[in-house]
């Protein structure tokens, strides 16, 4: 929390890695590096997260059996079953959180970099904050 | 500042969230719970000892997945797309200055891999580019995604995440209706050989010849729409593409087939109706935290009703705590206990 309020502080840059569309409407952020880190992160491993992160959300969009069977069963029951378990799309979301905020932790803060979960700006871009008194 | 400013009504501490006029929705909902209860009151007594009494508990399940159906459609969220932050604005103008034009004007071409040029326009009212497939609903005053259109029935736009419980209100509608319709003329038939003739029947069930009025009337409307969303969903259309003709219209000689079709029509129904939903892109569950002493608090679980109900991120961090199905993880009274350390903000709707 306190590296949170830190880099959310009037000296910090914000910028916005926006979505790819050109494979259609499933979730994808677009995997170039942006100038604004250059010299903070190392390239190929920013790219790699951004590139683990969409992995994830492919998962999450994929037609899998699971997924069929899950909407199947929930429609039987009236759409109960939802209230009670969540849905594949959801642990994926949830795990994309997670896999940012073990990256925040593991690599990004130390460089001045904060990322957060896209879903804060729904699916639309990933914020990422830097830290400028570095 | 995220607050929700669509005009949206939200209930039920955020779970639910519908449209702004919600009058022909109640009247829909009227509508169909009085046909079926006449049904009930006036038909079911009498097939029940003519015939068998499987027919009024075929009705009910019927009814019951109907109204579980509109209700379903009308409080969920469609897909709002939460509006951009005035950081990200900034970020916009500064960033791809090559077309010199104020930012309400730009438009982004993004290249797709079927060869389509998708042209994303800014939204003046959402301050984003809006993503393909998406767009701005004028009446609930957001911008939603696959947006389909916005159904004065349901009270509410038909979106990216409740098109299915649309199509099967539409489909469990269309039987109840044909349902109520047969089973009203075996009813005369029946009864008029009971009787003499015809016309002493239709004076024992006077009901009877309403329902089959109204029936007879919404059946084409309802079966007509039925059909139409199927033929959509076979062509991974939204109604609004195909009112606008996105995809048939032809460019230098060329037919542009549908960039978002996976190719089968089976294929196409199944990613429609049992693919993978996303969650709300909104946070209409999560705490908000009390910005100047704002005396109006809510405490209980259900006076917040006809209430909508603002959210902001906390006040010195961007990062808004998202409140995964807190009735999952916490047991109610948990949750209940934070919302009393936290309230919501709350403002009467005008």
């Amino acid at each position: 929390m306190e590296v949170t309020t830190r880099l959310t502080s009037e000296h910090s840059i914000k910028l916005f890695i926006q979505r790819d569309y050109s494979e259609g409407t499933a979730v994808k952020f677009q995997e170039r590096f942006p100038a604004e880190l250059e010299g903070k992160i190392d390239r190929g491993k920013f790219v790699d997260i951004i590139r683990h992160v969409n992995s994830i959300y492919a998962e999450a969009e994929s037609l899998s059996c699971k997924a069929f069977m899950e909407n199947c069963c929930a429609c039987l029951t009236g759409y109960l079953l939802l209230l009670c378990m969540p849905t594949h799309y959801e642990k994926c979301v949830r795990r994309a959180a997670q896999y940012i905020s073990e990256e925040n932790d593991r690599t990004l803060t130390q460089n001045g970099i904060f990322m957060i979960d896209p879903m804060e700006k729904g699916l639309r871009c990933i914020e990422v904050c830097i830290s400028s008194n570095r | 500042m995220q607050s929700l400013e669509s005009k949206n009504r939200v209930f039920c501490n955020g779970r639910c969230i519908t449209g702004h006029n919600i009058g022909i929705f109640i009247f829909a909902v009227l509508l169909i719970s009085i046909i079926s209860g006449l049904f009930f009151g006036f038909d079911c007594p009498y097939l029940t000892k003519r015939l068998s009494p499987a027919i009024p508990i075929f009705a009910a399940l019927l009814f019951l997945m109907v109204i579980c159906c509109i209700l379903r459609t009308a409080f969920t969220d469609p897909g709002i797309l939460p509006r951009a932050t005035p950081e990200e604005i900034r970020y916009l103008e500064k960033s791809d200055n090559l077309q010199n034009a104020p930012l309400t004007g730009r438009v982004i071409e993004v290249q797709m891999r079927g060869g389509h040029v998708m042209k994303l326009k800014f939204c003046q009212t959402c301050k984003i580019f809006r993503p393909p497939r998406v767009s701005h609903c004028s009446l609930c005053d957001a911008c939603i995604a696959n947006f389909d259109h916005h159904c004065p029935w349901v009270g509410n736009c038909v979106g990216l995440r409740n098109y299915r419980y649309f199509y099967l209100f539409l489909f469990s509608l269309s039987l109840l209706c044909i349902y109520i319709f047969v089973f009203n003329i075996i009813n005369i038939v029946l009864r008029a050989q009971d009787a003499s003739t015809v016309a002493d029947a239709i004076r024992d069930t006077p009901a009877t010849i309403v329902e089959a009025l109204v029936c007879f009337i919404s059946i084409w409307s309802v079966i007509g729409l039925w059909g139409y969303h199927t033929y959509l969903i076979c062509r991974s259309m939204t109604t609004n593409e195909d009112i606008k003709d996105t995809w048939r219209s032809t460019r230098r000689g060329e037919t542009l087939s549908n960039p978002f079709s996976r190719g089968h029509s089976l294929l196409n129904c199944f990613s429609a109706l049992c693919g993978p939903l996303p969650p709300s892109f909104l946070n209409l569950r999560a705490i908000i935290k009390q910005e100047n002493n704002i005396p109006k608090t809510a405490t209980g679980t259900n006076n917040n009703l006809h209430d909508t109900l603002q959210y902001h991120p906390d006040e010195n961090g961007i990062y808004n705590n998202r409140v995964w199905d807190s009735s999952a993880e916490n047991p109610p009274h948990s949750f209940q206990m934070k919302q009393q350390q936290r309230p919501y903000v709350l403002r009467d709707y005008v």
